[in-house]
C-alpha cells in the first residue's frame, strides 16, 4: 500500500494536535487560529486524513490501570508458520484481544511470532483468556508466555518535530 | 512485584465518568461544537463535560485526548522493540529510551526482555537510526519487532472501578 500524501499544511495539523485537542467548545476554530487556517479547513482536512486512515480515530486513551484493569497481559506465541495467518485472524476475532500481530522471530531469544494483548481485573483473569487462546491454536503451537506490564514508562504517543 | 502506575489525585470514578471514559474511546464529531454534541448525546452540559476531561486528564485517568496518527499511513514506521536491561541500570536506561522523542511508550515488562518500547518515526529509515542511537546510547541490542500484519487493534476498556 502506497502512503496518501500528507503535505505541509496537514503535518502542522498533526503537529498542533499530537499533544491532545484543546478542550475548548470549538476545538477545530481554535487549532485554524492556532495555525492560521479557517475552521473548515481544518475540519475538512482531518476528515480526509481519518478517511486514508492517517488518523485512526478521534478519541481518548485511558491509563488501563486507573480505570480498574491493572493485569495487562502480552501473550505471545509460537505458532506453526503456515498456519499463523489464519489462526492469527482467528485469536484478533476474540472479542477481549485488543490488538494481534504477526511479528518475525528473534531465534534464539525470542521463538514467538504472535503477539496478542489481553486485560483484566486480575492475572488469573488474563490466565483464563490466554488459555482460551490457547485451545483455540491447538497443536499449531509450540510454545507461548504471558508478559504481563508492571509500570508504564512513558506513554505520550507520536511526537514529530514541528 | 507490583509496581504499577497509579494516577494521581482522588481516583474516584462516578458514573458519569465511567460514561464519559466509555463514550470518548469512540468517534469524535470533528464539527463546529463537538464537545457539545457529544454531551448531549450523553444527557450533561458541555461545560461539565470539558471540566471532567480536563479532571480525568489532570488525573492521568485518561492519558491523552486527542486523533491517534497511523504513522505508517503517511509514510512512517512504528515498531515494537525491547531490551533486556540489568536491574540495576533499570532507571538509567529508562531515562535513555524514554528521552527519545521516537520513544511514543514504554513499558516495563516480567521477562527477561523487561523493557518494551515503540518507536514511531516519519520515515522508514528513522527507525533504524532510534535503534542505533539507542544501541549506542545503552550499549545492549534492541530487539526489533516490526508488525508483519495486523490483525486486530481497537483499544477500548470500559471503567470498571
Amino acid at each position: 500500500m502506497t502512503a496518501p500524501k500528507i503535505d505541509e499544511i496537514d503535518r502542522s495539523l498533526i503537529v498542533a494536535t499530537q499533544g491532545g485537542l484543546p478542550l475548548v467548545a470549538r476545538p477545530y476554530n481554535a487549532i485554524a487560529e492556532q495555525l492560521g487556517l479557517s475552521a473548515e479547513d481544518v475540519m475538512r482536512r482531518l476528515k480526509a486524513m481519518l478517511e486514508s486512515g492517517v488518523i485512526r480515530r478521534i478519541g481518548a486513551v485511558p491509563n488501563h490501570y486507573a480505570i480498574g484493569w491493572t493485569a495487562n497481559g502480552m501473550t505471545v506465541w509460537d505458532v506453526a508458520d503456515d498456519q499463523v495467518d489464519e489462526l492469527g485472524a482467528r485469536i484478533g476475532a476474540l472479542d477481549f484481544v485488543t490488538h494481534c500481530y504477526r511479528r518475525p522471530r528473534a531465534l534464539p531469544a525470542w521463538p514467538y511470532n504472535l503477539f496478542a494483548m489481553v486485560h483484566g481485573a486480575s492475572r488469573e483473569e488474563c490466565a483464563t483468556k490466554a488459555g482460551e487462546i490457547r485451545a483455540l491454536l491447538g497443536p499449531a503451537c509450540q510454545a507461548s508466555d504471558i508478559l504481563y506490564s508492571t509500570k508504564i514508562l512513558k506513554k505520550t504517543g507520536l511526537r514529530i518535530g514541528a | 512485584m507490583r509496581e504499577l502506575s497509579a494516577p494521581q489525585g482522588d481516583l474516584m470514578l462516578d458514573a458519569v465518568d465511567r460514561k464519559i471514559i466509555a463514550k470518548m474511546q469512540g468517534e469524535f464529531p470533528i464539527s463546529e461544537r463537538p464537545y457539545a454534541e457529544v454531551a448531549t448525546q450523553l444527557g450533561i452540559p458541555e461545560t461539565e463535560l470539558l471540566q471532567r476531561l480536563e479532571h480525568l486528564l489532570a488525573n492521568k485517568v485518561l492519558t491523552r485526548f486527542g486523533p491517534m496518527f497511523q504513522v505508517e499511513r503517511m509514510g512512517g514506521a512504528f515498531v515494537l522493540a525491547a531490551l533486556a536491561a540489568p536491574e540495576e541500570r533499570y532507571e538509567e536506561l529508562t531515562a535513555l529510551v524514554n528521552a527519545l522523542p521516537q520513544v511514543a511508550h514504554n513499558y516495563r515488562r516480567e521477562h527477561a526482555l523487561n523493557m518494551w518500547f515503540v518507536l514511531a518515526t516519519e520515515t522508514q529509515e528513522g527507525i533504524a537510526e532510534a535503534i542505533a542511537h539507542l544501541e549506542r546510547d545503552t550499549g545492549l541490542p534492541v530487539y526489533a519487532f516490526p508488525k508483519e500484519r495486523e490483525f486486530f487493534v481497537e483499544m477500548k476498556l470500559e471503567a470498571r472501578l
